[in-house]
């Protein structure tokens, strides 16, 4: 701030001297000195002015609707004190429509940019105001935007985006569009560089969509935020629909049904909260390694519960989270996309202390089948750990890919491959533990040996089989009549962990009890793990 | 090792025989403290059967084998399939699966267990407490086939489990009898009738009942038709005898117990007393020997006439005359129950005599090695019946399943001894009792056997299941228990509107409060603490200081904590406290220090946006602490509305639907009966919430439903 000041103040004087030669030097000093005071005086209006956004009332209305301010949002994310903001100065340039107006100025145009520390850690950050003309996009808006995302993927610090915004600033026409797709650009660029998140606490319509959406997560407000190509009043327009905004593009929408946001929560605070907590089990950039926590939670705990939890009967649910939550540290887990597509979870935790990602078939939910939905979202969470160096720890109950038409034709084929891709190409530790059912094609997708599996476990419920005994036995016994002593003979032949373990395909058979210890040492283990794929400009996964 | 015997009895299962399977391995045991259960030597000379088997489960199974392996004898259990890897079966050097998970066909089918009985060549029967444990059929069948039955003959079970017949019994023995009409009631006109002879409030119980089940008390007309039927009901389910008695029911009565134990030699002594005061819905929730309110002479006249109707009945074995004793210590017989007591253990703590141990020699026809004499009241037992179940639902508990994902009982603590049959990652099932253990405390005195319950009860983790040790923990220090002033209806009168959970004095909150920010400020350490982030180091540090606003019991309290090298000094209002720090925050059972004094916490939850779950003397409190900048933003948060559920009938427990009494487009109103849940073989009459048409009903009677899961909607 010193050095800018100075920078004016000889300004301020050169120009001074120049409009006024003749004029003895100790009136030029005194008039200086006014000026110096003046610029100070407006330093501070300005500041003051960025500062109250859009005005008290516009706060006020902000307020009302249960939405804090960019400013506040801020402050709550970072550790207190440590926020630095840019380009608090920075104004657009529109004089079309009335904006020239200094009414419809305001310093820093409706975002706050900047960085801070997270715990410690660093991150750059930008808050769009929608108390300045709804939190609209202009060029200059775009570039402090741009700014911050250049800087961080210098520095290889996270960005985080608190997303406000009515869209974009009409009165610029193109300009405001440009800006997206400057900003679009940089989302792309950085995406596997550094980590991208997206915290959508207001509306955030049109293409201002796409640059969450290239985030690598997108996580919302209930009540409070929407997301959506186009709004309710044209969809009745176009379609002659009627939907309100939060059936539309609400948080219920997205993390429910659309699969667009990865998660939800109750309002501000608790989002920013959950935020802090979230930001720490990532690595900044993806040169550095998956974070390590202290623990207290002993490596060595045993867990008596894993030897019972899995039901007697192969056709009886449990539910994956139970083990989930047993195996990884304090029974924290960071749950990514809870509300969709249930019938596999994924998350993050730490075991040891290190950040791992969780991928679970949950046999729950559809038997924890693998349909469309599951196997994208399990497909962009393991192509999110293996970017950024986090080691996927796989529960596998899985009694294959879900049969069907709408499922063949809305392109299992293709979609289910999205997950064989993102597992085979995955060069970061993988860990896996065959709780139950390992069934056809779903067994070789779900982390197995075969895609460079690192370490592979089944518990002594295992089946790991092209098919269940009934299904097989009608197949390889069509016409015989004794059907029971067949099915029998499948199950004692393939029912059962040893076909897998006797080829190597799993490399031990384990005491689930012993499932935590096993996993926290071999992590320790693979901790050095060099495993690189061939040279290539990218790979074409099945999009 | 276990895993794999598991999945061969996996495999068994699905070949849907009856297998047994003899363990060369065993790795299981439970801590047996032989000094609880008996101070007489068990004569390893003294010739016993060779081998016995318990048909019963849980606790009373892993009990009974206790003393069959000190007494060097063999023990089989039996099973249903769901029970197949459960402790009493581990525990058992041999083990049949005697059928599926509901009783009926496995616990209580006697072909099975008389087939196992034969194949194990068992020689003795310990039937436990509870399913066909005074079944004068069963103990007639193992007559049949020459083994023995370990409890009172055939006759005696008969003429004390009717109760008809055994008020008789006692009438001719000269027992005192409370007054009442002598005969099964057939409807709910002659209910009335006989009520209006004998005066409200009466209680109506079924004939061949027990264990609070078909029991019910009515103060009027219409309470009593709803009790009549629902009692017939219930007691057709649970015994398949729907016969009903009716009797006066004793105000301000206090539950006491005398244990008596015969011989076949015409021996008989009584160990004195046990109270068991503390019920709700007539089953026993707190139990302890002494009691406080006999003195010797009650207690002599109650022993004598329990010593009396034993011998009248020519009694055998161990077994328990139940009374009724009014404020004037008159005392009038309510039955005998002819088995083990689920209560036994306070007993043996007091007398220092093993009955089981006494049972086993009785049945093998020794005569009795104690004298009235010999028996003494030995300092004082108290025991908590721990139970899965949500205390403040219902009339003080509402059964919950689960499995537990963390257990861990409170033996370390001298003096305690816990009777349970399960261990972590046991799953607590609908289809059995929901207790999980009987936590059994002593002392050489009252006071001191309580303050180890309350110490046992601190540090006792159960994760996986709601359980009731807030109540057990409330009940334990309220001031009428603490003076002994009590009677059968200290829970109703005490807690009018159910129970809300224990209310933490000034003192209590203030340690409450200081412990959780003292947490808080460890788990934010923790948070900001990264051994590998080297490439850009962390930035700044830990704030030593933080002023909180905590959220605890609808109040704010303002807080600041500072974190100082050797404790966390603690600044509420005027008064500061001084917190440990030698704990570690990731331990199930935190065992903190404020101000010296230690105080035992356990983090049951904390989310990251400052939510707090913390149990404190056995009530899970939920806190809310955040700093005073997010306080003063919170205001601003809207207040999420939570979905009006009065137009549906939710299920509050998981369990069966007995019975539906409405059908979709009847009128319904306020308060009306509409369904019957089954559950751990209580039936449940839910009702509606508002008056209303019923727009659906979502489930069958005889459907398994879930907790929370909606029956009716209303339109």
């Amino acid at each position: 701030m010193a050095s800018i000041m100075w920078r004016v103040s000889r300004r301020a004087l050169t120009q001074t001297n120049l409009l006024n030669k003749n004029v003895i030097n100790l009136s030029a000093r005194s008039c200086s000195h006014q000026l110096l005071q003046d610029v100070k005086s407006k330093i501070e209006r300005k500041r003051q002015l960025a500062n109250e956004g859009g005005g008290q009332h516009r706060i006020d209305s902000q307020h009302k609707k249960g939405k804090l301010t960019a400013r506040e949002r801020v402050n709550l994310l970072m550790d207190p004190g440590s926020f630095v903001e840019f380009d608090t100065f920075v104004e657009h340039r529109c004089t079309d429509f009335g904006m020239a107006d200094p009414k419809n100025t305001f310093p820093g145009d409706g975002v706050v940019t900047g960085h801070g520390h997270i715990n410690g850690r660093i991150a750059f950050v930008f808050s769009q105001d929608f108390t300045v003309h709804g939190g609209s996009l202009s060029s200059a808006n775009a570039q402090k935007i741009c700014k911050i995302m250049d800087q961080a993927m210098m520095v290889g610090a996270p960005v985080i985006g608190l997303n406000d915004s009515g869209g974009a600033r009409i009165q610029e026409g193109v300009e405001s569009l440009a800006g997206y797709a400057d900003i679009f650009q940089r989302n792309v660029l950085s995406s596997g560089v550094i980590p991208q998140i997206s915290l959508i606490m207001g509306p955030c319509a049109g293409g201002a969509v796409y640059s969450p959406a290239i985030t690598d997560f997108v996580f919302m407000v209930q009540d409070t935020s929407y997301l959506f190509i186009t709004g309710p009043d044209v969809v009745k327009a176009v379609n002659n629909e009627d939907v309100t905004f939060e059936d539309l593009g609400g948080a219920t929408a997205h993390t429910k049904k659309s699969g667009c946001a990865h998660g939800a929560f109750d309002n501000d605070i608790e989002a920013l909260q959950q935020l802090r907590d979230f930001f720490n089990y990532l690595p900044l950039s993806n040169k550095d390694e998956a974070p390590i926590q202290q623990s207290d939670d002993s490596p060595d705990r045993l867990i008596p519960v894993l030897n019972t939890l899995v039901p007697l009967e192969s056709n009886k649910p449990y539910d994956i989270m139970d083990v989930v939550l047993a195996t990884v540290d304090d029974r924290k887990f960071f749950q990514i996309m809870p509300d969709y597509a249930k019938n596999i979870v994924v998350g993050f935790a730490r075991m040891n202390g290190r950040t791992v990602g969780i991928v679970g078939n949950q046999p729950k939910v559809a038997s924890g089948c693998l349909d469309i939905s599951a196997s994208v979202k399990g497909a962009r969470f393991v192509r999110f750990c293996d970017s950024f160096n986090i080691p996927i720890i796989t529960f596998v109950d899985v009694p294959g890919f879900l049969p069907g038409t709408s499922q063949e034709h809305g392109g299992i084929i293709r979609h289910g491959a999205k997950l064989l891709y993102a597992y085979a190409e995955a060069t970061v530790p993988k860990l896996t533990v065959i709780t139950r059912k390992a069934y056809g094609g779903a067994y070789d997708v779900m982390s197995s040996k075969h895609l460079r599996g690192d370490i592979n476990y089944a518990w002594p419920t295992a089946e790991v089989a092209v098919m269940g005994a009934q299904g097989a036995v009608k197949i390889i016994f069509r016409g015989d009549n004794n059907v029971a002593e067949a099915e029998q003979e499948y199950i004692e032949k393939f029912a059962n962990p040893f076909p897998a373990a006797s080829k190597g395909f799993v490399d031990d058979i384990i005491e689930p009890s012993t499932t935590r210890k096993r996993l926290c040492r071999d992590l320790d283990l693979l901790s050095t793990k060099q495993l690189s794929n061939p040279w290539k400009k990218h790979g074409n996964i099945p999009l | 090792m276990s895993v794999f015997v598991r999945h061969y009895l996996r495999c068994c299962n699905k070949l849907n025989r009856i297998c047994v399977i003899t363990r060369r391995c065993r790795t299981y045991s439970t801590a047996y403290n032989a000094e609880l259960y008996t101070t007489t030597k068990i004569d390893k000379d003294e010739p016993t059967f060779e081998k016995i088997l318990i048909a019963n489960r849980g606790e009373i199974a892993c009990r009974v084998i206790n003393t069959c392996r000190a007494m060097g004898i063999k023990t089989v259990a039996i099973h249903s399939d769901v029970d197949s890897d459960s402790l009493h079966v581990r525990l058992a050097d041999e083990a049949v699966c005697v059928g599926p998970a509901p009783s009926a066909q496995s616990y209580l089918n006697m072909d099975v267990i008389m087939n196992a009985i034969k194949q194990t060549g068992a020689q003795a029967v310990h039937p436990g407490y509870g399913f066909l444990s005074e079944n004068n059929e069963f103990s007639r069948r193992l007559a049949e086939a020459g083994v023995q039955f370990i409890g009172p003959p055939d006759g005696a079970i008969r003429a004390m489990g009717d109760k008809l017949e055994s008020k008789q019994i006692a009438k001719n023995a000269n027992v005192n009898i409370v007054p009442g009409f002598d005969g099964v009631v057939k409807n709910e006109e002659e209910a009335i009738g006989h009520a209006k002879d004998i005066g409200y409030p009466v209680m109506i119980k079924a004939s061949a009942g027990g264990g609070g089940k078909g029991m019910r008390i009515a103060w009027n007309d219409t309470e009593l038709r709803e009790g009549f039927r629902l009692s017939t009901q219930e007691a057709a389910s649970s015994f398949g005898d729907d016969r009903l008695l009716i009797e006066k029911f004793i105000d301000n009565p206090r539950h006491i117990e005398i244990q008596v134990l015969c011989d076949g030699h015409g021996n008989a002594v009584y160990l004195n007393e046990r109270e068991c005061s503390i019920q709700r819905r007539n089953q026993k929730v707190i139990e302890e020997a002494p009691s406080t309110f006999l003195d010797a002479k009650t207690r002599k006249a109650m022993g004598e006439q329990a010593v009396a109707l034993a011998k009248a009945v020519d009694y055998q074995s161990a077994g328990t005359v139940e009374f009724l004793v009014d404020s004037q210590r008159n005392f009038y017989f309510l039955e005998m129950n002819t088995r083990l007591q689920v209560e036994h253990p306070i007993t043996e703590c007091i007398t220092g005599i093993d009955l089981v141990h006494q049972m086993i020699r009785v049945a093998k026809g020794h005569p009795l090695s104690i004298t009235q004499d010999d028996i003494g009241i030995n300092g004082w037992a108290v025991e908590c019946r721990v139970y899965a179940e949500d205390p403040y639902k219902a009339t003080f508990g509402l059964p919950s399943i689960g499995r537990l994902y963390k257990y861990t009982e409170p033996e370390h603590i001298p003096k305690v001894r816990v009777d349970s049959g399960i261990t972590e990652g046991s799953e607590i099932s609908i289809y059995y009792d929901p207790m999980i253990s009987k936590l059994v405390t002593y002392g050489s005195t009252r006071k001191e056997a309580l303050d180890t319950m309350k110490k046992a009860l601190d540090s006792y983790v159960i994760r996986g299941v709601t359980h009731n040790i807030s109540l057990l923990q409330d009940v334990l220090v309220h001031p009428r228990f603490i003076d002994g002033a009590i009677t059968t209806n200290f829970l109703p009168e005490e807690y009018p509107e159910g129970f809300k959970g224990h209310k933490l004095t000034e003192m209590e909150q203030l340690q409450l409060v200081s412990m959780a920010t003292s947490i808080l400020m460890r788990q934010l350490l923790k948070d900001r603490t990264f051994l590998n982030q080297t490439r850009i180091g962390c930035k700044g540090s830990p704030q030593k200081v933080l002023n909180l606003i905590v959220n605890i019991e609808n109040q704010n309290i303002s807080v600041q904590v500072e974190d100082l090298e050797k404790s966390y000094k603690v600044i509420i209002g005027d008064r500061i406290v001084n917190v440990n720090k030698s704990w570690s925050i990731s331990a199930d059972l935190l065992d903190l220090e404020v101000d010296g004094q230690a105080c035992s916490v356990q983090v049951i939850s904390h989310d990251a946006a400052g939510n707090l779950k913390i149990q404190f003397k056995g009530t899970i409190y939920p806190i809310n602490i955040v700093t005073t900048a997010i306080a003063e933003l919170q205001s601003l948060m809207p207040e999420k509305k939570k979905p009006d559920t009065s137009k549906e009938v939710i299920s509050p427990m998981p369990g069966k639907l007995f019975s539906l009494s409405v059908q979709v487009g009847e009128k319904v109103y306020e308060g009306q009966e509409v369904c019957i849940v089954e559950a751990m073989k209580m039936h449940n009459s839910l009702h509606a919430a508002k008056t209303g048409i019923v727009k659906s009903v979502n489930f069958d009677a005889g459907d398994s439903i879930g907790e929370g899961d909606v029956i009716i909607q209303l339109e």
